[in-house]
C-alpha cells in the first residue's frame, strides 16, 4: 500500500517536471508566432534601405535606426573586447590571487547590475559632461559587454591544456609570449563565439540607449550626436498611437529575433565544430 | 629564472592587471558616480523619500515608497510562478530527460533568455494585455471581493507585469538549478536508489543536496525581476500608487526611470530618480552577492565530495564544457556551476 503511494507519487512528479517544461515553452511559442505573424507583412526591403515614413503614411523602414544600432553596438565593442579580453587574461593567467578573485567577483557584480542603471551611469559620466550622443550609448552598451567578454575568455583560456602551455615554456618562451602566442590561439574560436553572443545581447538592450544614444528622427554618422536605434525605435513606436508605427515596430521586433537566433545559432554550430576538433585531438 | 624573463613576468602581470583594476573600479565608480549625482535628493528628503507616497515633479514632491512597493510586489509575484516552473525544467532536463531531449531543451529555454527584454514588451502589450483584461472582465463577482482581484479591470497592471516576468526570470533560475543539480554528486543518488528509493525519493535526495545552491538559483531570478526595466515598463500601466490588486495598474523602480528620465526637468527631479537608480543598483547588489555565495559554498561543499561535480582534472578540461556552452545565448557563461559529472538513474523509463 505505501509502496503504492510512494510509486505513484514519482510518478506525479515526473508528470509535474514535464508539464513545467512544456508550459514554458508555450510562451516562447506565443512571442515567436505573433511577432512572426505581425512583423512578417511590414517586412521588406524597404525597411531596411528607406527613412522612417511620417505618420500617416504606410511604408518607410528604419534604415537610420538600423546603422545606428551597428554604430552603437560596434563602438561599444571595440571598447569592451581588448578590455575584457586582457582582464580576462589576467583572471586566467593569475587564478586564485586577489586580483583574479576581485575582477571575477567584479564582472559578476557588473553583469547582475540592471540595465537601466548602466544607461543612468552612462548619462552621468558621459551625456553630463558632453551631451546625448552615439558615444554615451556605445559607453553604456560597452559597459554591458565587458563582464560578458571578459569571463568567457577567462574560461575558456582555464580550459587550454596545460601541456600546451607547458611546450611553451619549455621551448624558452617567456610567460607573454607563451600565452599570446600559444595559449590565447587555442581558445580564439570559443572566445569569439562568446564574443558574438555578447555581441548579440547587447544590441538587443533598450534601456541603457533610453538617456545615453536617446533617440533621433534623422539620419546620423556623427557618434558626437543623439542616434536613433532600433530597440529605441521599436519602443517608441510601439507606445505610439499609431497603426502604421504598431506594424513597423512588429517588423522591428522580428529583425531582433532574427538577429539573436542567427547568432545563437551560429554559436551553437561553431562550439559542435570546436568539440568535434577538440575530440578529434 | 633569469633576470630578463623575471621582467617580461612582470611586465606581463602588471601590463594585465591594469585591465583587472579598471574592470573593478568601473564597478565602483557606478555606485560612486549614483550616489554623487543624487546628493540634492538625499540631501533634502533622506530616508523621507522612501516612506511617503506622492510623487508630484510640479509640485516638488518626491516620494518613492510607491516604486519600491511596485518593484518588489511585482518580483516576488514572479518569482511564485517562476520558480516551480522553473525547478520542474531543471529537474526535467538533469534528471529524467533521454540525453536527445537535453541539448534541444537547454537551447530552447536559454532562447527563452535570449529573447530582448523589448520584444517581450511589445508582445505583452498588444497580445498579453488584451488577453488579460478579458480575463479581468470575466472575474466573477464573489471572485471581486477579494482586495487581490479587486478593481476595474484595465489590463495593464500588476498581474500582466507579474506574467511577464515571471517568463523572462524562469531561463535564469532553471539554468542555474540545472547545474546545481549536474555538480550533486553521483553517489549520492545511487546511495539513494540502491536503499530502494523510487525516482522522486532519488530527486528530492539530490535537491536536498544541493539545496544552497537552489536557493541561490532562486535568488538569482528574484535579482534579474528587480531589475527588468522594458517589457514591465510596458505592461505595468505606471501609475504610482500602492496597491495589493493585481489589477490595479502601479509603477515599478525601472519602469519610473524609463519612462520619466529624460523628461525630467530641474536638478532635484533629476537626482530623485538617479536616487531610485542608486538604490535599485544597492538592491540587485545584495541580492546577486547573497545568491553567489550560496551557489559559491555548494561549489566548496561538491568539490570535496568523491565523485562531486566540480572539478579541475583533465575530465573538466575535455571537449565537455564548451557542449555546455552550446546555444548559451543569453544566460551568461558564469552562471553555471560545474563542468561534469550527474548521475542517471539505473532503470530509464
Amino acid at each position: 500500500m505505501r509502496d503504492r503511494w510512494r510509486r505513484g507519487l514519482s510518478h506525479l512528479i515526473v508528470v509535474l517536471c514535464t508539464g513545467a517544461v512544456l508550459l514554458a515553452l508555450v510562451p516562447l511559442a506565443l512571442v515567436l508566432f505573433y511577432v512572426v505573424e505581425r512583423g512578417v507583412g511590414s517586412l521588406n526591403w524597404a525597411f531596411f534601405t528607406h527613412m522612417p515614413a511620417p505618420v500617416g503614411e504606410p511604408g518607410g523602414g528604419m534604415w537610420n535606426a538600423i546603422v545606428g544600432t551597428l554604430m552603437v553596438t560596434g563602438l561599444g565593442a571595440l571598447g569592451a573586447i581588448p578590455i575584457g579580453v586582457i582582464a580576462g587574461i589576467y583572471a586566467s593567467e593569475f587564478h586564485g590571487t586577489g586580483l583574479a578573485s576581485a575582477v571575477r567577483f567584479a564582472a559578476d557584480t557588473l553583469n547582475g547590475v540592471p540595465s537601466i542603471v548602466i544607461g543612468l551611469f552612462g548619462y552621468t559620466v558621459v551625456v553630463l559632461h558632453f551631451q546625448f550622443s552615439a558615444l554615451a550609448g556605445a559607453f553604456a552598451l560597452g559597459v554591458m559587454m565587458l563582464p560578458l567578454v571578459m569571463r568567457t575568455t577567462e574560461e575558456l583560456l582555464l580550459l587550454v591544456p596545460h601541456t600546451l602551455r607547458e611546450g611553451a615554456l619549455a621551448l624558452g618562451a617567456t610567460r607573454a609570449r607563451a600565452v599570446f602566442t600559444v595559449v590565447v590561439p587555442a581558445a580564439l574560436p570559443g572566445i569569439l563565439t562568446g564574443i558574438l553572443l555578447a555581441l548579440a545581447r547587447v544590441s538587443g538592450e533598450t534601456a541603457p540607449l533610453l538617456f545615453t544614444a536617446y533617440n533621433n528622427a534623422f539620419f546620423n554618422s556623427d557618434p558626437r550626436q543623439p542616434i536613433a536605434t532600433l530597440t529605441v525605435q521599436v519602443y517608441t513606436y510601439a507606445i505610439s498611437a499609431y497603426e502604421d508605427w504598431h506594424r513597423q515596430a512588429w517588423a522591428g521586433a522580428l529583425v531582433l529575433v532574427i538577429l539573436v537566433l542567427t547568432c545563437s545559432l551560429l554559436a551553437r554550430v561553431a562550439t559542435a565544430r570546436m568539440e568535434k576538433m577538440q575530440r578529434g585531438a | 629564472m633569469s633576470k630578463k624573463t623575471r621582467s617580461d613576468e612582470m611586465v606581463f602581470r602588471v601590463g594585465t592587471g591594469v585591465f583587472a583594476v579598471f574592470v573593478v573600479l568601473l564597478v565602483a565608480a557606478i555606485g560612486v558616480e549614483l550616489w554623487r549625482q543624487s546628493q540634492l535628493s538625499i540631501a533634502r528628503f533622506g530616508w523621507q523619500f522612501w516612506q511617503t507616497d506622492t510623487w508630484n515633479p510640479v509640485s516638488g514632491e518626491f516620494g518613492a515608497r510607491p516604486f519600491i512597493w511596485g518593484t518588489l510586489y511585482s518580483s516576488i509575484l514572479a518569482l511564485l510562478v517562476a520558480t516551480p516552473i522553473a525547478l520542474g525544467i531543471a529537474i526535467y532536463i538533469s534528471e529524467l530527460a533521454p540525453s536527445w531531449q537535453q541539448r534541444p531543451l537547454v537551447f530552447l529555454t536559454e532562447l527563452l533568455a535570449a529573447i530582448p527584454s523589448i520584444v517581450y514588451g511589445i508582445w505583452g502589450m498588444f497580445v498579453l494585455v488584451p488577453f488579460v483584461r478579458q480575463l479581468e472582465i470575466g472575474t466573477p463577482a464573489w471572485m471581486k471581493t477579494i482586495p487581490l482581484f479587486s478593481g476595474p479591470p484595465y489590463g495593464v497592471g500588476m498581474l500582466s507585469a507579474a506574467i511577464i516576468l515571471s517568463i523572462m526570470v524562469i531561463p535564469f533560475t532553471s539554468s542555474v538549478a540545472r547545474e546545481v543539480l549536474k555538480a550533486v554528486p553521483a553517489a549520492q543518488r545511487e546511495g539513494a536508489y540502491a536503499l530502494g528509493a523510487t525516482r522522486w525519493e532519488a530527486i528530492r535526495m539530490a535537491l536536498f543536496y544541493a539545496r544552497t545552491g537552489i536557493v541561490g538559483a532562486v535568488m538569482l531570478g528574484f535579482g534579474r525581476a528587480l531589475g527588468e526595466t522594458m517589457a514591465v515598463t510596458m505592461v505595468i500601466g505606471n501609475t504610482p500608487q500602492m496597491s495589493a490588486s493585481l489589477y490595479a495598474p502601479q509603477y515599478t523602480m525601472a519602469a519610473v526611470l524609463a519612462n520619466e528620465f529624460t523628461e525630467a526637468a530641474g536638478a532635484l527631479y533629476i537626482n530623485a530618480l538617479i536616487e531610485i537608480g542608486l538604490v535599485l543598483f544597492a538592491m540587485t547588489l545584495i541580492v546577486n552577492t547573497i545568491s553567489r555565495a550560496f551557489i559559491w559554498s555548494l561549489g566548496r561543499q561538491t568539490r570535496r565530495a568523491p565523485g562531486g561535480g566540480l572539478r579541475m582534472t583533465s575530465e573538466r578540461a575535455s571537449a565537455r564544457e564548451p557542449r555546455e556552452r552550446s546555444g548559451a545565448t543569453g544566460v551568461p557563461a558564469r552562471e553555471r556551476v560545474g563542468g561534469s559529472g550527474g548521475a542517471k538513474p539505473p532503470g530509464k523509463s
